[in-house]
């Protein structure tokens, strides 16, 4: 616990929460010994940094690592490389019991709001319980604190004694919420935590975590894959593609002129509410390709408008292509570096389609298995 | 509740009658029975008077089996409902004498193995979902398809053999000691203990499997649920998520197994109470089934019947007391 206290003193740091190239994936395993074949690669070496008091929004389309990624910064999940650093703490160094003493300052509000209350606790329990088990308040001012939590979250203080199946799915977020709230959280993923609910009540629920953040001065990471709420809420904007983060700014510069064509792509679907609005979308050809099996060189080649042949070949460098904006993609290489990888693509290319084809080969015959072993049970 | 509570009785009342009535045409129409054998007996005896034929119609008259299925039916019925279920045929004893002789054995035999049952099965299965495929997980799982692949009779003459033969430790079979009579109290209360050891050990191998499976496939399930994850993420330390969260939620499909169970606490355990010459319910029951003693097997079943419907209001109840979901009404 030292340990812990004396990190924390680097607390005029500007950034609340580092992620540094992190890597998460879930290996396939097949055959009697249940042998790794192959690996889903949920989350292929992000970095990102989330200034205090901020909101950093992850867009991206399903299946492409945003909650994996929220998932994993809170150690609900093991990582497989890269570091996550919360206000100078690295999250993985930390024993059970560290980790254990630190969740307070980090929640989660997931996705599903109904899947997420345990239905055998009643509300003031839900709320209330790690409130007790990290000693928040002092037990005599235990009661009065939960309904106050509750009513800054916008729910009567006589839902304590109900259970979670007697209430609508966006009580449910707000319950979800103050159960967040009442650990007094310094910084909270919001995992998709409006994509369930209506739209009437999307906003409500956004303009309640608005207010929190301003009341409390939260720090946010804000998952979603809906792009005009992101837009909203958030001051910082990640893209994630297949694993990979592939473009990152300010929201306004973000929005305004997104340099990454996946971006160009998600942001042209943006319906805007005018009729006589021409929009002008760009279709991506094909589906999201497999993230066991992701295309060699840019991730993106495979639907991308602009491909050229060293995307298909080279991965692009994730770097600051201007101030403030990063963008991993060819097309804002320097002369140099497209000379430098025409030289070794031919090189590249071989080794490139040898890989793909050893890797496609383990993952056919694991499958193959699978069904073999489906149809044994 | 309780207007639930009233109407579900007055629905298991009518399944009875028409349960009991299925029964007892079953049990009048059956070949070979108890008084066509008295019949053919009594005919073939050196000095008889009667063909077999004739002793038939005089027996089925004394037996009260003339009337035909309905009309029987509803004389046992009517006696039934005042408490009289009439006299066993095969033991020539009154047919609640002979069940309160024999159902305690089987009673304390079923119940003692549905403790332990209950003690070892359930922390397995939790004990095996809480690592899912670990070793420990692995392992239970053979275990426990081993002990639902064995028959009882196997397990029970490996267990004669070690126990028995080899150790010396208990009798082969039966439910008292060569010097039951010279012992104390405590001493005889001791020594049918002690013959109960292995039989109980038998019915804990075969059913200990079917639960820890239950037990874990619902914990797995339960484990999996976003709100353990809510729990993990709050920081409740991770003891109380099992036993708490999870446990409390696997409770519901664990209660109305066990619910359903008990009625197999009294209707005893056939094969293993024949294995080891226990006078239980089981095969007393099993006797007058094949003898076809009516008034016996009608009082038999028309109990499992009555257990079985309680069984299953009770676990409708208790999932109500459990799942704050359910109400009831």
């Amino acid at each position: 616990m030292d340990e812990i206290k004396n990190t924390t003193a680097t607390e005029n740091d500007e950034y609340l929460v580092e992620v540094n190239n992190l890597v998460k994936w879930f290996p396939i395993k097949a055959g009697f010994f249940k042998h790794t074949v192959g690996n889903v690669r949920a989350v292929d070496g992000i970095s990102f940094k989330i200034k205090r008091g901020t909101t950093m929004g992850l867009v991206g389309e399903s299946g492409c690592g945003k909650s994996t990624t929220g998932r994993t910064l809170l150690r609900l999940q093991g990582k497989t490389s890269g570091e996550v650093t919360f206000d100078g703490i690295d999250i993985f160094s930390l024993s059970k019991e560290e980790l254990r003493k630190i969740r307070p300052r980090i929640q989660i509000i997931f996705q599903d709001p109904y899947s997420s209350l345990s239905p055998r606790l009643p509300v003031g329990e839900i709320i209330g319980e790690a409130v007790r088990e990290h000693n928040i308040v002092p037990s005599s001012e235990y009661d009065e604190y939960i309904t106050r939590v509750m009513e800054v979250c916008g729910l009567p203080a006589y839902y304590k004694s109900r259970y979670p199946h007697e209430f609508s799915g966006g009580q449910r977020q707000r319950i979800c919420i103050a159960r967040a709230l009442a650990l007094s959280p310094e910084f909270i993923v919001c995992d998709e935590p409006v994509s369930a609910l209506d739209v009437s009540i999307q906003a409500q629920i956004i303009n309640l975590l608005r207010d929190l953040q301003k009341q409390f001065g939260l720090t946010y990471l804000f998952i979603s894959h809906d792009l005009s709420v992101v837009e909203h809420i958030s001051d910082t904007v990640g893209v994630m593609y297949l694993g990979d983060m592939v473009e990152f700014s300010e929201t306004e510069k973000i929005y305004s002129d997104p340099l990454h064509p996946y971006t160009k792509a998600l942001f042209s679907a943006i319906p805007i509410p005018d009729p006589d609005y021409q929009m002008n979308r760009i279709i991506l050809e094909g589906s999201i390709p497999s993230p066991a099996n992701p295309p060699s060189g840019c991730k993106f080649h495979t639907r991308c408008s602009e491909c050229m042949e060293t995307c298909k070949y080279v991965t692009p460098k994730y770097r600051e292509v201007r101030p403030g904006h990063f963008c991993a993609c060819h097309l804002y290489n320097s002369e140099e570096e497209n000379r430098e990888y025409a030289g070794q693509l031919d090189e590249l290319k071989a080794k490139a389609e040898a890989e793909a084809a050893t890797n496609a080969k383990k993952l056919k015959s694991a499958s193959k298995e699978k069904a073999m072993k489906s149809l044994n049970d | 509740m309780l207007k639930y509570t009233l109407k579900r009785l007055l629905y298991s009342a009518i399944i009875l009658l028409f349960v009991m009535f299925l029964i007892y045409s079953l049990m009048y129409n059956m070949p070979g029975g108890f008084i066509e054998q008295k019949a053919y007996e009594l005919a073939s005896k050196p000095n008889a008077t009667k063909s077999a034929t004739e002793w038939l119609t005089e027996l089925k008259a004394q037996y009260g089996m003339d009337k035909g299925v309905v009309p029987g039916y509803f004389t046992w019925l009517k006696s039934a409902v005042v408490g009289d279920w009439g006299d066993s045929w095969a033991w020539t004893l009154p047919v609640t004498e002979q069940f309160s002789n024999t159902v305690w054995y089987s009673f304390i035999l079923s119940f003692i193995s549905f403790v332990f049952e209950i003690l070892i099965a359930i922390p397995l299965g939790i004990a095996a979902a809480k690592k899912q495929y670990s070793f420990t997980d692995y392992f239970t799982t053979v275990v426990s398809m081993i002990c639902i692949s064995m028959p009882t009779f196997f397990i029970a003459t490996v267990l004669k053999y070690v126990f028995s033969v080899k150790l010396g430790w208990f009798d082969l079979t039966g439910m008292q000691g060569r010097d039951y009579a010279e012992l104390s109290q405590f001493g005889q209360f001791l020594d049918v203990a002690k013959h109960f050891v292995l039989p109980s050990i038998t019915i804990v191998i075969i059913s200990i499997g079917g639960l820890m499976r239950y037990t874990r496939t619902n914990m797995l399930e339960v484990l999996n649920a976003d709100y353990i994850r809510t729990a993990r993420a709050k920081g409740v330390p991770e003891k109380k998520v099992i036993n708490q969260h999870a446990f409390r939620n696997t409770l519901i499909p664990l209660v109305t197994t066990l619910g359903g169970s008990l009625p197999g606490l009294f209707s005893g355990a056939l094969i293993t109470e024949t294995l080891f010459a226990i006078r239980g319910i089981g095969y007393a029951s099993y006797t007058s089934m094949t003898q076809a003693d009516v008034p016996f097997t009608m009082f038999y079943l028309a109990f499992i019947s009555i257990l079985t419907l309680l069984g299953n209001l009770i676990s409708d109840l208790l999932y109500a007391a459990v799942d704050p979901r359910v109400r009831l009404g």
